[in-house]
């Protein structure tokens, strides 16, 4: 296993820019989650690491060593991707000795005989062995595809938004079992997503990228509770982060949209200056005596809880309560938030005030 | 094939049937005419109304093979005994099959038949092979003016060939090429490289690059990614390709009547060559002709399954 760094990677493809100035750390044994939109860069920075990509400028280094004139055979690295990711015309077992049939490697065939049993029996895919790989479905192949790439026990893992062609069940039973497989493995991961659940319940660590520069680092409970800037607030969170435009005024946070709730903590800091509030839905509290009013807007009830949009002149908040509070279409509520969760952001650049 | 399964069960309409046999008749007509002038007695091969029941012999394909010459007198009865029994039908109508010696005197055209298949199947092999090459080359890597190159490529077809028939004969006998197989092989191969190209690179654009990078990850180098994971996905693309090359290859007359006549003359412009002055042997012709068609049918043929299945590729989940 190894450890990954990335420094100052800049790449452009003709005119655009996928990445600028891109520096990241991946610690030996690490679940580093990569989490952006379509096109911040996350694919680009995944194939730069396993060297199908060469970086405009900067380096690529693993366990200390720079790989950068290094072709993506010698780097050792193991790719899984979306789709696509399994040899068609081959069978299962086919598709699993092929890596370890590589000239570079030289296995012998009982140890690739007996790596392809131990692959298979830890993703429970014995039964598809002798299957052709079109007659598997989504999740059986990327059971394989992560298969292929556990046999080759490589330096690192690089998975390009492994689980996303997945139906939803499937995918939260494949999350939790590939999170499981990492920590068995003491395997160092490089994970891409869109999807802000898988990067919070997998990853160790999560970077956010936008636009191709990287946000900000930190743990799930870093990215969710003290996020750098507005970008990265909304980027995690379901439902999303409410953000209010508003300033403090006269001692009480003022929202534009025509309601006053008490000043969050170190509120002071951002007096007399243009202010976002940011509030996740669990801290937006519906109580009678709060001092806010709106009414409700629509309610979407998840068993375990609701979330409530509540419509504040032409502002819509978003509110999580007991699922068994009784909320009628329309009906006024008052509500409230928690001042030591309420976040502040700069409106000029979004930037955090806490920071 | 469940595609092509599907298309025969919805063919299997009585009316449909119908149809399509009549069609298949009108259109499968002059091959019929050709296929059973090859078998007939000379004395009919040109009768008016054509005769259909006829007793078949092989008497034009013996005579295709074979030199011959005009008989002065009948046969002595032993000299007939003798003779094997495809000889007998020469002498029948009062022809000898020319001998030097034991050796029977072969006619010119197994030759041009030869000399047919030897260029046809190197300058396919070539065309599509380089073509393939270069597809690849032009499908999966970044060049400058890489458009304007395949429309460089492609505007070689652009010219009608005869064209330059006249510079093209010159060079050849400059060069030494005319009346040569290397001549030949080398001008079908440019000819079909430009049509091979563009034709390859529309299937190795289907296939997604994705399998070559996991390969490329996998620890195979960019040539064995190539062979093990393109080339078997491309086959499909390779035997149409090479199909449309044969079948150019195989029919070019205008410069093969140009650049050859003796050593590496091909059967195109050898057949109608044996028309000659006196009165046509049509069922010779006809036998000729016949057999000049197995070729690239039974090619066809043997790769219809391929031409069939279309670009489907296994593990593709859209």
């Amino acid at each position: 296993m190894a450890h990954i760094e990335l420094r100052n990677i800049t790449k452009t493809f003709g005119a655009n820019t996928a990445l600028r100035g891109l520096d990241l750390e991946v610690a030996d044994g690490q679940f580093f989650v990569l989490l952006g939109e379509t096109g911040a860069g996350k694919t680009t920075t995944l194939r730069i690491v396993a060297g199908l990509e060469r970086p405009t400028g900067g380096s690529v280094l693993i366990d200390g060593v720079d790989v950068g004139d290094w072709s993506a055979a010698e780097r050792d690295v193991a790719l899984v991707l979306q789709q696509y990711s399994l040899y068609p015309r081959y069978t299962v077992r086919e598709n699993l000795e092929f890596p370890l049939k590589s000239k570079i490697r030289r296995v012998e065939p009982d140890e690739i005989r007996a790596r392809v049993e131990r692959a298979a029996k830890t993703l429970r895919i014995e039964h598809l062995l002798d299957r052709k790989t079109d007659l598997l479905s989504g999740g059986e192949m990327q059971r394989v595809s992560i298969g292929r790439a556990i046999v080759r026990k490589p330096r690192v893992f690089l998975m390009d938004e492994p689980l996303s062609a997945l139906d939803a069940k499937l995918r939260e039973a494949l999350r939790t079992e590939l999170k499981n497989l990492q920590m068995n493995l003491g395997a160092t991961f490089l994970f891409v997503t869109h999807d802000q659940v898988e990067a919070m319940s997998m990853g160790d660590r999560i970077g956010v990228l936008d636009r191709g520069r990287l946000v900000q680092v930190g743990t799930p409970a870093e990215i969710y509770t003290s996020p750098k800037n507005t970008f990265v607030a909304r980027s995690v969170g379901s439902p999303p982060i409410n953000l209010i435009d508003g300033a403090i005024r006269d001692g009480r946070a003022v929202a534009e949209a025509g309601f006053a709730l008490p000043v969050p903590a170190r509120g002071e800091a951002g007096t007399d200056r243009p202010l976002i509030f940011g509030v996740r839905p669990e801290d937006l509290l519906i109580e009678r005596d709060a001092p806010a009013e709106a009414r409700v807007h629509d309610v979407e009830n998840y068993g375990v809880e609701k979330v409530v949009t509540l419509r504040v002149g032409d502002m819509l908040l978003r509110a999580t309560t007991s699922a068994r509070q009784q909320l009628d279409i329309d009906a006024p509520v008052r509500f409230s938030w928690r001042p030591d969760k309420v976040l502040l952001f700069d409106r000029a650049d979004g930037t955090s005030l806490r920071q | 094939m469940p595609a092509v399964t599907s298309r025969a069960q919805r063919a299997a309409h009585p009316i449909a049937i119908v149809a399509i046999a009549a069609a298949t008749l009108i259109f499968l007509a002059p091959i019929l005419w050709i296929a059973s002038t090859a078998f007939k007695p000379r004395a009919i091969a040109t009768s008016v109304p054509p005769t259909v029941v006829f007793t078949p012999e092989v008497t034009p394909f013996v005579k295709l093979f074979t030199k011959r010459v005009q008989l002065k007198e009948p046969p002595t009865p032993e000299a007939y005994e003798a003779a094997p029994w495809w000889e007998k039908t020469i002498l029948d109508g009062g022809e000898r099959v020319l001998r030097v010696g034991d050796d029977v005197q072969l006619s010119q055209y197994p030759n041009r038949f030869l000399n047919s298949l030897i260029v046809a199947v190197i300058s396919t092999v070539l065309a599509v092979g380089m073509g393939t090459f270069t597809a690849y080359g032009f499908s999966r890597f970044k060049m400058a003016g890489e458009a304007d190159l395949l429309f460089f490529i492609l505007s070689t077809r652009m010219l009608p060939p005869i064209v330059v028939a006249i510079p093209m004969f010159l060079m050849y006998r400059t060069f030494g090429l005319t009346d040569t197989h290397v001549g030949l092989i080398i001008l079908y191969t440019a000819f079909n490289l430009s049509f091979s190209v563009w034709l390859m690179k529309g299937f190795i654009d289907e296939i997604p690059k994705e399998y070559e990078e996991a390969a490329l990850v996998d620890g195979y180098s960019r040539l064995e990614a190539f062979f093990k994971i393109v080339l078997p996905e491309a086959a499909t693309g390779i035997a149409a390709t090479a199909v449309f090359c044969f079948i150019t290859a195989w029919n070019e007359y205008a410069f093969a009547l140009i650049l050859t006549n003796r050593r590496a003359q091909t059967a195109p412009p050898f057949i109608p060559s044996q028309i000659g002055s006196g009165l046509p042997e049509w069922t010779v012709i006809a036998a000729g002709t016949l057999l000049f068609l197995l070729p690239v049918a039974i090619f066809t043929f043997a790769l219809r399954n391929h031409l069939l299945r279309g670009v489907t590729f296994g593990a593709i989940r859209k």
